[in-house]
């Protein structure tokens, strides 16, 4: 059960146990961490679990696909770091792994 | 209500009979069985002969995702209505063009509804919103849809475009026109009367370009794209800047408008819902996201198969029409439970499909949820009902789902 960090943009910090196999974005759901959306459910189609990871754990997270470099294509807010979180699945790998929620899903 | 009898009963067609492009399914009202059959029997349904011409219909949720998201196989160009580009005034516009110039031309605008931006719009809707009900006659019956719907839609978009405000009514009329000719969507408004009022939304928005041109303080949309050297000359090449413009406003203003109403309908049908927002108005945000499903307020959008493609069993040919029916989608229960009803405290009420999927997802939405949240918390601060003392009268088009009238009275608290 890795643990991760998700820091609102308010600066509220949230570190939750996540299910490895799952998406980041399903855990933070199921767990009730405020600030992602995920209108779509997890399909890489709507842009809402929008996060920014931080540098030290870029790499462990994976590359994002075309898809999902289209998805984020649309965010306005879409830095070098933007990721969606429905495409980030949890391992063992990713212990400790800290990102950071935009302002807004949209 | 005599024209419904000219509707067949969609249980005594057969398959390849149903043809959902008929406007009238949606100026009277009865699109459901259609869908519910089509859904059942023929998810991916062929309709050949169509006043629109051949085209495939997809209406499960599921399906409609993967179309949507599938932008290699499934082209936006050149148009995203269910009829033919219009020859004498072919409009180019960023939601009708696949990646990557779709990006381009979006990312040049989008930053208006960025979040930064709409935090400071949210004290400008409101005020907006409370004198618009403040001036309500309260005990008459009057036209939602005229004095509020179209009313605060209009003074939004104008404010976006930073439009000479006392012309406002010009943008709504155009938002009318653009999608409403009868062979593009089943609409009434003559090839003659669009192509006018198109080139009248031309001259009127190219005059507004050169004026505001080398302005560096302002965040209105014709600002944005002169700013952005991808679109910096875009008013060189009228048909993209034309068509752009008018993506903007309908995109603007049919949805939320047609929202605004749907939300009044939905809660006169559902009165245990009524009864539920005026226990706990802390449901509003949710309710919205429901309104925004109930309604569906674009029926459809379409694609173009870039290549013959097998999809779900059928094999769809290149160039054929493929048309993605959000309302079906949104009443599609192996996606959404009770998905006929209108539940304003749904638990996952953001999970519709009314703001599409993909690259081409609804760039407004968050926009257009925070009108509809403020206009329904300001509601209600003053009324007990918006109550519905007639029939409305709905728009003819298999495209925007609309109300031309709807008539209400007020009940203050």
């Amino acid at each position: 059960m890795p643990a991760i960090t998700l820091i609102e943009f308010n600066g509220e910090s949230h570190t939750i146990e996540a299910e490895n196999g799952k998406s980041l974005m399903q855990n933070a759901i199921d767990q009730g961490v405020p600030g992602i959306d995920a209108d779509c459910g997890g399909a890489c189609a709507c842009g809402t679990c929008h996060v920014f990871v931080e540098e030290a754990w870029l790499a462990s997270s994976g590359e994002a696909n075309a898809l999902e470099d289209a998805m984020l294509g649309i965010r306005p807010d879409r830095e070098d770091n933007s990721r969606l979180s429905c495409q980030i699945e949890v391992s063992d790998a990713l212990d400790g792994m800290v990102v950071r929620l935009p302002e807004f899903q949209m | 209500m005599n024209q419904a009898a000219e509707l067949p009963d969609v249980s005594s067609l057969s398959l390849d009979q149903i043809d959902v492009s008929d406007p009238r399914l949606y100026e009277l009202d009865a699109w459901r069985p259609y869908f519910a059959r089509l859904r059942e029997e023929a998810p991916v349904h062929y309709q050949a002969d169509s006043a629109f011409g051949p085209f495939w219909s997809v209406t499960r949720f599921d399906d409609i995702v993967a179309v949507d998201t599938n932008h290699q196989a499934f082209s936006s160009e050149p148009i995203i209505l269910i009829g033919d580009l219009d020859e004498d005034i072919p409009l180019e516009m960023f939601i009708a063009m696949d990646p990557p110039k779709h990006d381009l031309q979006r990312r040049a605008v989008q930053a208006v509804v960025a979040p930064k931006n709409l935090a400071e719009m949210e004290s400008l809707i409101r005020s907006r919103v409370v004198a618009v009900l403040d001036a309500l006659p309260v005990g008459e019956t009057f036209d939602w849809v005229e004095r509020v719907s179209i009313n605060l839609t209009t003074q939004m978009l104008a404010t976006l475009f930073d439009f000479p405000f006392e012309a406002r009514h010009k943008l709504t009329y155009w938002s009318d026109i653009a999608a409403g000719s009868p062979e593009l969507t089943g609409g009434d408004v003559s090839h003659e009367e669009r192509m006018s009022g198109m080139m009248e939304c031309l001259e009127t928005f190219t005059r507004i370009w050169h004026e505001r041109k080398g302005r560096q303080d302002s965040f209105d949309l014709i600002s944005l794209l002169q700013r952005d050297p991808n679109t910096a000359d875009m008013v060189d090449r009228p048909m993209e800047f034309l068509g752009n413009i008018a993506l903007l406003i309908v995109g603007g203003n049919d949805t939320t408008r047609n929202s605004a109403t749907g939300g009044v309908l939905a809660l006169n049908q559902n009165p245990a819902e009524y009864d539920k927002l005026r226990a706990n108005p802390g449901l509003i945000p949710g309710m919205v996201s429901e309104i925004i499903r109930w309604q569906t307020p674009l029926a459809h959008m379409r694609r173009t198969a870039s290549a013959d493609i097998e999809f779900k069993g059928q094999k769809i040919r290149k160039g054929d029409k493929v048309i993605m029916w959000y309302v079906s989608g949104n009443r599609d229960e192996s996606a959404i439970d009770n998905a006929d009803e209108f539940i304003i405290d749904r638990a996952n009420p953001r999970h519709h499909i009314s703001f599409g999927f993909g690259v081409h997802r609804c760039m407004g939405n968050r926009l257009a949820e925070m009108q509809l949240r403020i206009l329904w918390e300001e509601i209600m601060l003053r009324f007990r009902q918006v109550e519905v003392v007639g029939e409305p009268e709905r728009v003819s088009s298999n495209f925007v789902r609309g109300y031309k009238t709807l008539p209400v009275r007020l009940h203050p608290l």
